[in-house]
Formats: structure tokens, sequence, C-alpha cells
């Protein structure tokens, strides 16, 4: 009874004492594992002729959302206080912004 | 008996009481992160307006190496979820495990920042300098400034190694490896935005004329 209770203990992943419980390693190697295959995709779709037309807004999607991935399980956004979450968006959105701002004032795409 | 497990002793973590509630520390580097954020959005807008305003080479597909910074980028991935695994460790009380795991982040970190140097010292036998031209300038910069970073996080990494050696890092303490463990995501999603924009988004070709 007594190893029971000290497997669930390891398996189990603390509560936090200011926002909701961790991923479990488990979890954390399923996100990887995805964080990995869309990095393959990406290079995969780097060296396919056919949609050299789509490639940067495809390339901007796969990396937004291994970036969201890392962000919100990694890092625990999805789990924590919302308060950090709202430090990190507004240093993320002004960094955005200043991109965004860049690309339009030189005119990088045209 | 399938007793719901509640959170060890030792797995709450404690801090002084704080106005929001939040620990203070951990508050400070979601800030730094945020602020971070800006430096490598202003570096990152920088390469792109330079990228192809070289008059004379080597230019970006003339040195790239896809499949060699690919593996890099899955190296840098690795060091996220072993980085993670450590912290998963020290919270359920492994702090034999929880040190392996940090240690193996570090070697990942050291075999990204020894690519980096690889491929810098390659760049530079193709002759492409800081100051060859304005890729060159950009490149290097961005770059240069987001390897710092992962060897900044490879010496946090080694010295809680150090202090877990001593007995210093135990579950009660958890938060100061959270804490490296979140610049240490960071460092990982900068790469991820930098193998995107820098690598793989394809330049324009240089302009006639331009040699």
């Amino acid at each position: 009874m007594a190893e029971t209770h000290v497997e669930e203990q390891a398996s189990v992943p603390p509560a936090r004492p200011h926002g909701g419980r961790h991923p479990s390693p488990k979890e954390y190697i399923r996100i990887a594992v995805i964080l990995a295959a869309i990095t393959a995709a990406e290079v995969v779709v780097y060296y396919i002729e056919g949609v050299q037309e789509f490639l940067v807004p495809i390339l901007f999607a796969f990396s937004a959302l291994k970036f969201a991935l890392v962000v919100l399980w990694f890092m625990h956004l999805k789990f924590d206080s919302k308060t950090y979450a709202r430090f990190f968006l507004m240093g993320l959105a002004g960094a955005i912004t200043l991109f965004i701002v860049v690309l339009l004032t030189f005119q990088v795409w045209s | 008996m399938a007793t719901v497990a509640q959170p060890a002793d030792h797995a709450v973590t404690e801090h002084a009481e704080t106005s929001t509630g939040l620990p203070n520390t951990k508050l400070a580097i979601w800030l730094f992160l945020a602020s971070d954020c800006l430096l490598f959005g202003a570096l990152i807008s920088t390469y792109v307006l330079y990228r192809n305003a070289s008059t004379e080479g080597p230019f970006p597909s003339d040195v790239f190496d896809i499949p060699y910074t690919s593996v890099s980028s899955f190296v840098l991935l690795a060091s996220s979820l072993t980085m993670v695994l450590a912290l998963a460790a020290l919270q359920r009380g492994d702090v034999p495990r929880s040190r392996v795991w940090l240690l193996a982040t570090a070697m990942l970190g050291l075999t990204f920042v020894g690519g980096q140097v690889y491929e810098f010292t390659t760049f530079a036998h193709e002759g492409l300098g800081l100051s060859t031209n304005m890729f060159g300038t950009s490149f290097y910069v961005l770059t240069g400034f987001h390897g710092a970073h992962v060897t900044v996080g490879i010496l946090m990494l080694l010295t809680l190694v150090a202090l877990s050696f001593g007995g210093r890092i135990t579950p009660a303490r958890s938060e100061t490896v959270e804490m490296v463990g979140l610049y240490w995501h960071f460092v990982d999603i900068v790469w991820i935005a930098i193998f995107t924009i820098v690598y793989l988004i394809p330049t324009n070709p240089p302009a006639a004329g331009g040699g």
C-alpha cells in the first residue's frame, strides 16, 4: 500500500502553489515529439518545389505553432497564473509590432 | 489503496508574501524575457532589412547549410525537453535524476554552441566576415547574440548542477530551476524564430550588377 502511494506520487506531478498542475513527463515527451515532427516538416517543405509560392506563410505557421507549444507547455503559461502570460505577451506584442513596422516602413517585401 | 496523490511537502515551494500573491522573482524573470523579446525583435528586424542589401557576396544562399542547421535545431529542442524533465524530477523529489537531466541540458547546449562556432568558422573560410557585407554584419550580430544567450544559459545550468551536488538545490527550491528553465526555453523559442526567418525563408537573388 505504501509502495503504491509512492509510485503515484512519482507519476502524478505535484500541484502548484500559484497555478494549476504542471504536465507529466509523458506529456512533455509527447510535446517534444510533436515539435520534432514540425521541425522535420519545415525542412521537408523547404525542399519541395511545388509549394515555393506558399513557402513563407507555411513556414510562419509552423514556426508559430512550435513557439506556442514551447511557451504554453514547456514554459507552463497554459498552467500558471495569467499575470505571467500578460507580462510576456506585452513584450512579444512589442517585438511583433516593431517587426511589422520595420517591414512596412522599408517595404522589405516589395 | 487508490490514494489521490497530494503534493509532497517538499514539492511546495515557498516564497515571501507579496502584494500580487506571486513570487517576485518569477515575475521579474517574465519581465526580463519580455524585454529580451524586444531586443531579439529589433535584431531580427534588422537582419530582414539588411539581408538583401549586400552588393557583394557571399550571400545567404552561398553559405547556409540547411541540413546542418536543422540538426542544431533538433539539438536545442531536445535540450528543452531535458530541461522540463529536470524540473519535473526535482518537483517530485528525485534530486539525482534532476541533476542528470540538468547536465544533459547543459551538454546539449554545449553541442549547439559548438555547432554554431563550427558554422561561423566555415562561413569565415568561405569569405563571410562580420564586416564583409550587410548580410554578414546582421547575421553575425543576431546569431552571435543568441549564441551568447545560450552560453549564459549553459553557465547557469552548470551552476545549478554544482549547487545540487552541494545539496543546495532541493525540491523546496525547485523555483530556482524553474527560473533557469524559463530562460532556457526562451532561448529555444528565439531559435525557432531565427531558424525560420534567417535560414528557411529564401532571400531575393542579388540585384543585377551586384557582386
